[in-house]
């Protein structure tokens, strides 16, 4: 798995429990608010592919849309060598499956960038396979070879002029046998893919009509708001609920073990009485933690112990494994000895947590935007107390993911109370619920120790890494106690000879959670914050100095070397100063210059440059929307992000004390794909880990100060 | 009972007063279009236009509203045909979306006051509409774009 982060490799065990085949609903679920899904008369002729006899074409997307474009890129796949445009295609989210598990991740799990790299083959393949059959109905129709036919533009042609549109074919193709060999098409000629399309979900997020899960109506249907123990982790002693239960359309208030939820028939009218509740909190183990007891106790930790060795396990590249860092360190002429801080910071997607459920006696439906079917099932289901395969995911559209929606601690409290009323109800968290309440990306610990030679030669480099595990907590059937914590740093791509990675793994009392990017984002911004020291201590310019290390690795070198050119480095605009990192990760090859001046000590960042080699692209356009996204988000996490504990209660509640960043706050985006034909790469999580130790890195071009925490917003750059 | 006009259409709504007029298009209206984000007017996604100005619907109490005319996304226009509407998917703006009904409404109040808007006059308008996924640049470039479409210029 050494080309491949190893990231979310999780429910193998767990999706075995859910059992069954492919479960494939009569009716189509709908992508509502977008064009529906065929409902009659179609034929499937795949886990993904639905042909009407009015020639509709419908795809189950087994990815959900966070924004990142799967609903376009993935149909794109399938389209391409189905020989249909892309516009023709009707999208619908598939429902639980064995057939959509995704086999990067072990399960039907949307996240670790790698939707495309995972369907590339997959889905071209089932493409070609529809094409191959429409085409084989149509030769035995018309009794003559399948070879003297030809399909293009939704339609197979034969001799003497004859044609049949796929509609019309679709019946008797989906009952012959799936041909096994496929030929692919050649890159050359590909019609889609690597053409800057539109993309599907637009229409619909333009006029109001796009749902999310908090737009979900059902017929009946009741609404709840939900109080949450305010020290995460606590629970309700007592709840006096004769104030609420006093209020209009109160229907019931019920204890959870998620907390207790107010049901009414408006929200508002539960969110009134959710406020009017008197609750006896028992603030549980966390009532004294604050921040700097985390960070007390993450330097306890980490001095206290050495670490486990990450060059044991197979995730570490093997050339990196030779040599001896700590031993290399006592030659060293030149040695640098830095502690990075990277602090919890939320998801904050703008849709705050919520699900509708719908729990009958012998079924429950659940409709929630979520990143991970399965175990949304497996959650309704024991909330239920219905066996999994009675219990329908429908996936809305996502209002933002990050990976706070690979939890489903949202989703148990809508299933009891639907329960308990009989009635389908929609739980919505507030913002101050979900701020409050978030599994926030963990803190961590990075130090690192690295020496150089008398000629400025990297001799040695070593990180050591403390803070808690969250694939230990998320998926404790993976026993990899590496798993997510040493991202990107496994393939550490400079040229060191000695080199060592070491993790102390130190829980907090509070549950963390995978955020956009996971470790990549701390372990590149200590990477490329050190490889920045180290070439201030050889007297040497940044980019030539990783230009050095990275020498014969040529795909490195070009995108180092391509932003070097459009970001005009070396030669800022005057009074500005310049600072660059780099990473691969996601199979890609990323790097960004980031242009910014400090004057009376107010940072003002004036452009982005960033260039990327992420292999073939699907669709151009969503690569170029998804890094200027990357970069966006991480700013916000590098200026301002910082969650901040009392009492084992977090103190930002909404967008007031939990800044990111705004429209006038944008700095300019230069964004650059290198043409390639590789293998596609991941895109939506590659743009955010090096913008902030570009920023940093600059800051200290412009000042001399070197930051080694974030949020920048927590220095004073005077 | 309070009566006021949504999208053109008369509505008489008994609610309690301090509803917020953003729960009263969603589950009194099942008019969904319009957001849920902070409840505080801090991130715009709940934006509507009143009496022709934009708004947070978020925080304007439903007893406020007595004889006011409000539009939402869904009223902008029939067919998508709103310049602003028009310029979002010819730029494929949108990434989630979630946020893009409160950031359309915002730049079609901007433009309506001001046809041709500077960079300077965006960042004015569009501050207080956050978008998490970083659609700025290309809300940047729409509403530049609608501007165009606005004085006829429908040439991409």
């Amino acid at each position: 798995m050494s080309t491949l982060d190893p990231g979310r490799r999780v429910f193998l065990q767990r999706a075995a429990y859910f059992g069954g085949g492919l479960v494939l609903a009569t009716a189509l679920p709908a992508f509502r608010g977008g064009p529906r899904a065929a409902q009659v008369g179609s034929s499937q002729l795949n886990a993904w592919l639905l042909i009407g006899t009015d020639d509709s074409i419908s795809i189950l997307v087994d990815r959900s849309e966070m924004g990142q474009g799967v609903y376009t890129a993935l149909p794109a796949l399938i389209a391409e060598e189905l020989e249909v445009d892309l516009s023709r295609i009707r999208i619908a989210a598939a429902p639980v499956g064995d057939a959509y598990v995704n086999a990067l991740n072990g399960g039907q799990v949307t996240g670790t960038s790698n939707s495309v790299t995972e369907a590339w083959d997959k889905l071209r393949k089932a493409g070609a396979q529809a094409r191959m059959m429409l085409i084989a109905a149509a030769a035995q129709r018309w009794r003559i070879d399948a070879s003297a036919c030809g399909a293009e533009n939704g339609r197979v042609t034969g001799t003497q002029g004859r044609s049949a549109s796929y509609g019309q074919l679709a019946d008797a193709a989906a009952k012959l046998a799936v041909p096994k060999d496929v030929t692919l098409k050649d890159a050359k000629d590909f019609r889609l893919i690597g053409k800057p399309l539109p993309r599907l979900d637009t229409p619909g997020k333009v006029d109001g009509s796009a749902e999310f899960g908090l737009d979900v109506q059902l017929p009946g249907m009741l609404y709840a708001a939900i109080a949450m123990s305010p020290a995460l982790g606590g629970s309700a002693r007592s709840v006096d609920s004769t104030a609420a239960l006093a209020l209009p359309g109160v229907r019931r208030v019920l204890a959870t073990a998620s907390g207790v939820v107010v049901v009414a028939e408006h929200f508002w009218q539960a969110k009134k009485a959710r406020d009017a509740l008197r609750i006896e909190w028992q603030p549980g183990p966390n009532s004294g933690l604050d921040n700097a007891a985390i960070w007390s106790q993450l330097n306890q930790a980490a001095a206290a112990n050495p670490g486990v060795s990450a060059l044991g396990s197979d995730d570490v590249a093997a050339a990196l494994k030779g040599g001896n860092a700590l031993e290399a360190m006592k030659t060293a002429t030149k040695t640098l000895s830095a502690v990075y801080e990277l602090p919890l910071v939320a998801h904050a997607t703008m849709e705050p947590m919520n699900c509708t459920a719908d729990v009958k006696a012998d079924r429950c439906d659940v409709y929630l935007g979520t990143q991970v079917q399965q175990l949304t099932q497996a959650a309704a289901a024991g909330a239920a107390g219905l066996p999994p395969e009675r219990v329908n995911v429908h996936t809305t559209l996502l209002g933002g993911g990050f990976g706070r929606r690979l939890e489903v601690d949202f989703v148990p409290a809508a299933v009891e109370a639907s329960k308990a009323v009989g009635a389908p109800v929609k739980l919505i968290w507030t913002r101050e619920d979900d701020m409050t309440h978030d599994l926030y990306k963990p803190p961590a610990r990075e130090q690192v120790t690295a020496g150089l030679d008398e000629k400025g030669k990297l001799v040695a480099w070593a990180l050591h890494i403390t803070g808690p595990s969250i694939t230990a907590r998320f998926d404790p059937s993976n026993k990899d106690p590496f798993d997510s914590v040493i991202e990107y740093v496994q393939n550490f791509p400079y040229a060191v000879p000695n080199f060592d990675l070491r993790y102390v793994r130190h829980e907090i009392g509070i549950d963390v959670g995978y955020l956009r990017s996971v470790s990549h984002a701390p372990n590149c911004f200590a990477v490329e914050s050190s490889i920045d020291e180290l070439a201030a201590a050889a007297s040497k310019d940044p980019l030539q100095f990783r230009l050095e290390l990275l020498a014969g690795k040529l795909r490195h070198t070009k995108v180092l070397q391509v932003v070097a050119e459009r970001s005009n480095w070396g030669h800022p605009a005057a009074g500005r100063h310049q600072g660059l990192a780099f990473m691969e990760g996601y199979t890609a090859c990323i790097a960004q210059v980031a242009e910014i001046s400090v004057q009376d000590g107010r940072l003002k960042i004036h452009r982005i440059t960033c260039v990327i080699d992420c292999g073939q692209t699907v669709n151009p356009r969503i690569v170029e929307s998804q890094l200027e996204s990357g970069i966006v988000y991480g700013l916000s996490a590098a200026l301002w992000g910082d969650v901040t504990l009392q009492g084992g209660r977090v103190r930002q509640t909404n967008f007031n004390d939990y800044r990111v960043l705004r429209l006038n706050e944008l700095p300019e985006l230069d964004i650059h794909i290198i043409p390639s034909s590789g293998m596609p790469a991941g895109i939506g999580e590659t743009g955010v880990p090096p913008v902030a130790p570009a920023v940093c890195n600059a800051i200290f071009a412009a000042t001399g100060r070197r930051l080694r925490s974030l949020p920048i917003n927590a220095h004073k750059l005077a | 009972m309070v009566t006021l006009t949504v999208n053109g259409v008369t509505q008489s709504i008994d609610a309690d007063g301090d509803t917020p007029l953003l729960w009263v298009l969603r589950d009194h209206l099942k008019l969904t279009g319009t957001k849920y984000g902070c409840g505080m007017a801090l991130c715009g996604a709940c934006t509507v236009h009143l009496d022709g100005v934009a708004v947070r619907s978020c925080i304007l109490p439903l007893r406020s509203l007595q004889g006011k005319a409000v539009t939402t996304i869904e009223g902008l226009s029939r067919d998508r045909s709103h310049a602003a509407q028009r310029a979002w998917i010819e730029l494929d703006v949108p990434q989630c979306g979630y946020c893009q009904s409160g950031q359309i409404m915002a730049a079609a109040s901007l433009l309506q006051s001001n046809p041709s808007p500077s960079d300077a006059d965006i960042d004015a308008a569009l501050a207080g509409n956050i978008c998490r996924c970083g659609t700025y640049s290309r809300i940047r470039k729409a509403i530049h774009r609608a501007a165009e479409l606005l004085r006829g210029n429908t040439s991409p």
